[in-house]
């Protein structure tokens, strides 16, 4: 019963990895860069939705709502700020720009809010599942983490395959510039990608704080890198990829964590991602392609 | 190209050599950090040192600590406890103070160059740092240069290693062995869990020492788990093997920040056993939004409390609130120790402000072994060489939302 209720712990964790890596492997497959700001937009996310919830004390729908309409105008912003400007430079420029832009989200967050962690309210309120006499504890937050995550992924894969904007950013990740031979807009493809990155981002934000109530500055740091490394995990540029690569490193998290040494569960967990990338160097689910010379 | 590159090159040139010719210290301290064997120790603060002459004889207190950052909550308390201290010293008369408090995010390389802006600026004393780490980064730099350092909260061993480190809190292997002891003691408990921070060098110095303690006292640790920094907001499979081990007391030496995550997640998985923290727990209650049922029965180890009803608490707190609109926490109140601690070694050697901080550090480091301080961290403190102070821990329980003697 232990195990079930660590794997659940896993899987749980691993979803709100998911939900995170979902956005970075839709930016990176569709523009070509690691979008490193991601996790501190997650971090917007929750401080939107924690003043609009807490401070103004208006129902956790409309801070969702706040939350997702901030960060998608914030992610545009950026892209347009930061980002598109960059378009022809080398990627290691767009890299160091999006590092710059993470640490700016942070000390503006700070200047802000201020350093003090505030907590969170959960914006769940569905009673938790106790199963077996109360041995196997689920608690809302982990349902719907779980459950929000697989209709995102649906959701996003439906989207790109088979809508004409997605039928767009596919063309676009796949030859830029034959593209927009074809007549796609290049730019404002990119620019939906943060957008809808971003929207994940708030509701990755909101779910991140809603399970593990502690919001600061730093929040979204920490996550947002496990995420980017879920997201190379499974294979990055694959929306699938990102949701089982996030999964997966939860559960091996929480399994070693449990069953071989809580010191050493990072090391596990890392150690495992460099034998699956020297395997598969794509990771999991990546496409395997072959540079054309 | 190359014109553009030797004319800014000139400029800097020109730029060092005003500012040497300005204060004369800037470009010693800026180099210490590098060659403290230089000689660049004596000239420095002596240097820095004309100034407070020149202007009265007010004594420079450097202080460092984080005030932002996610500790900034601790280098705040700092500031402001050293704040009012000092105000209160300089409006009683005689020895004067001026402090400055730079800023080091609760990172050791910010807090090394902190305390070189500190020595420009002509610090004679160091009070600090806030946190451990960079403490002990600093204290590298002070022994070097032989500047007096008081740390009021850096509890790590090593933070009083050098001979001209004192500090006002208790060490972290000393914490874990009176939580060790009180648990025993009182019998809390039979069967207990810790969950600690591996990756920080406060937590696991109290981790060491309490299972050291525990299995002297006959303590049953039924569960010893791990988190790191990297991932420190997931605690449900520690909680869960402290559960299924049938621990009845849960040991949580680290900061509250994520001992709030710990209390909401035990309570999701119906787990209530109690809960022992140590000094970095307090503040859990400052948390806004935080839902402080969650909190019922947690104890903690702290030296110091707002609620406590003595003259001296009820007057710091008191001044701190008009100040700074909040409590007051522990770490103001090390640091308000702190200020009077040095004042007292300061009569006590006569210092003056005229002296060059290695003078002073070489008065203070004997006089703090002579002074007794009645502060608001304990009655009757004394130091020995070692730098550490002798006093007696208090243990608190939380009850409806507010510190309780236990």
């Amino acid at each position: 019963m232990q195990f079930l209720s660590y794997l659940v712990n896993g899987i749980s964790l691993g979803s709100i990895y998911a939900v995170i890596a979902l956005g970075y492997t839709m930016v990176y497959g569709i523009a070509r860069m690691l979008n490193f700001a991601h996790g501190d937009v997650i971090m917007v996310g929750g401080y939107i939705a924690f003043t609009v919830m807490t401070t103004m004390g208006m129902p956790a729908l409309a801070g969702i709502c706040a939350a997702v309409l901030v960060c998608t105008l914030l992610g545009v912003a950026i892209e347009r700020v930061a980002y598109k400007p960059l378009r022809e430079a080398p990627s290691l420029a767009v890299l160091i720009t999006a590092i710059g832009m993470s640490y700016l989200l942070q000390n503006l967050a700070l200047l802000v809010f201020g350093s003090a962690p505030k907590s969170f309210s959960s914006v769940i309120a569905l009673q938790p599942l106790r199963l077996f006499d109360g041995a196997l504890i689920i608690t809302g937050e982990t349902l719907t983490t779980i459950l929000a995550s697989a209709a995102i992924m649906a959701g996003l894969t439906l989207f790109v395959n088979k809508t004409k904007v997605g039928h767009a950013m596919l063309a676009v990740s796949e030859d830029r510039g034959a593209a927009q031979l074809m007549g796609i807009n290049v730019n404002a493809t990119i620019s939906l990608t943060f957008a809808i990155g971003s929207a994940l981002a708030a509701v990755a934000g909101v779910l991140l704080c809603s399970a593990y109530p502690s919001l600061t500055p730093t929040t979204g740091a920490m996550p947002g890198i496990k995420a980017f490394v879920a997201a190379v995990f499974g294979g990055i540029g694959s929306i699938p990829g990102a949701m089982l690569g996030g999964v997966l490193l939860g559960v091996i998290q929480s399994l070693s964590t449990a069953y071989i040494s809580s010191q050493m569960a990072d090391a596990i967990v890392f150690g495992v991602l460099i034998i699956v990338l020297l395997v598969r160097p794509t990771g999991i689910l990546g496409k395997q392609t072959r540079e054309k010379v | 190209m190359k014109k553009f590159l030797s004319f800014m090159l000139a400029l800097c040139l020109a730029v060092s050599l005003a500012a040497c010719g300005g204060t004369g210290s800037s470009a010693p301290a800026a180099d210490s950090a590098s060659a403290g064997t230089d000689a660049p120790a004596d000239s420095t603060p002596a240097d820095g040192a004309g100034e407070p002459a020149a202007s009265g004889t007010a004594i420079r207190i450097g202080g460092i600590g984080p005030v932002t950052g996610g500790a900034a909550e601790y280098g705040l308390a700092v500031r402001g406890g050293a704040e009012i201290a000092i105000a209160e010293l300089n409006a009683r008369g005689g020895q004067q103070y001026v402090l400055q408090f730079e800023d080091d995010e609760h990172d050791p390389e910010k807090a090394v160059n902190a305390y070189n802006t500190l020595k420009d600026w002509g610090m004679q004393v160091l009070v600090g740092t806030v946190t451990s780490a960079p403490c002990v980064a600093v204290e590298a730099e002070t022994a070097a240069d032989n500047m007096f350092q008081l740390t009021p909260s850096g509890s790590a061993e090593d933070c009083i290693k050098e001979e001209n480190a004192f500090r006002m809190c208790f060490s972290d292997p000393e914490q874990g062995t009176l939580s060790a002891d009180y648990i025993a003691d009182n019998q809390l408990a039979a069967k207990v869990a810790v969950i600690y921070d591996s990756s920080d060098p406060y937590s696991s110095g109290i981790h060491d020492a309490f299972i050291a303690q525990a299995k002297a006292k006959n303590l049953e640790v039924v569960a010893d788990e791990a988190f790191t920094a990297d991932s420190n907001k997931d605690f449900n499979v520690q909680l869960g093997k402290a559960k299924s081990a049938g621990a009845e007391l849960v040991f949580i030496p680290f900061y509250y920040s994520e001992a709030a995550l710990v209390l909401q997640q035990a309570k999701a998985m119906d787990f209530a056993p109690i809960f022992f923290g140590c000094d970095g727990m307090d503040g859990l209650l400052a948390v806004e939004n935080f839902d402080t049922s969650l909190a019922e029965g947690v104890m903690l180890m702290t030296p110091f409390t707002a609620a406590a009803t003595d003259d001296m608490t009820a007057s710091f707190v008191a001044a701190y609130k008009e100040a700074y609109g909040q409590e007051p926490n522990q770490f103001a109140a090390d640091a308000y120790d702190c200020i009077y601690a040095i004042d007292a070694a300061i009569q006590k050697a006569g210092v003056t402000g005229d002296m060059d901080a290695s003078a002073i550090c070489d008065a203070l480091k004997d006089a703090f072994t002579q002074i007794t301080l009645d502060g608001l961290t304990g009655k009757g403190i004394t130091w020995d060489a070692s730098g550490a102070p002798t006093k007696s821990p208090l243990v608190f329980v939380i009850q409806n939302g507010a510190y309780e003697a236990a």
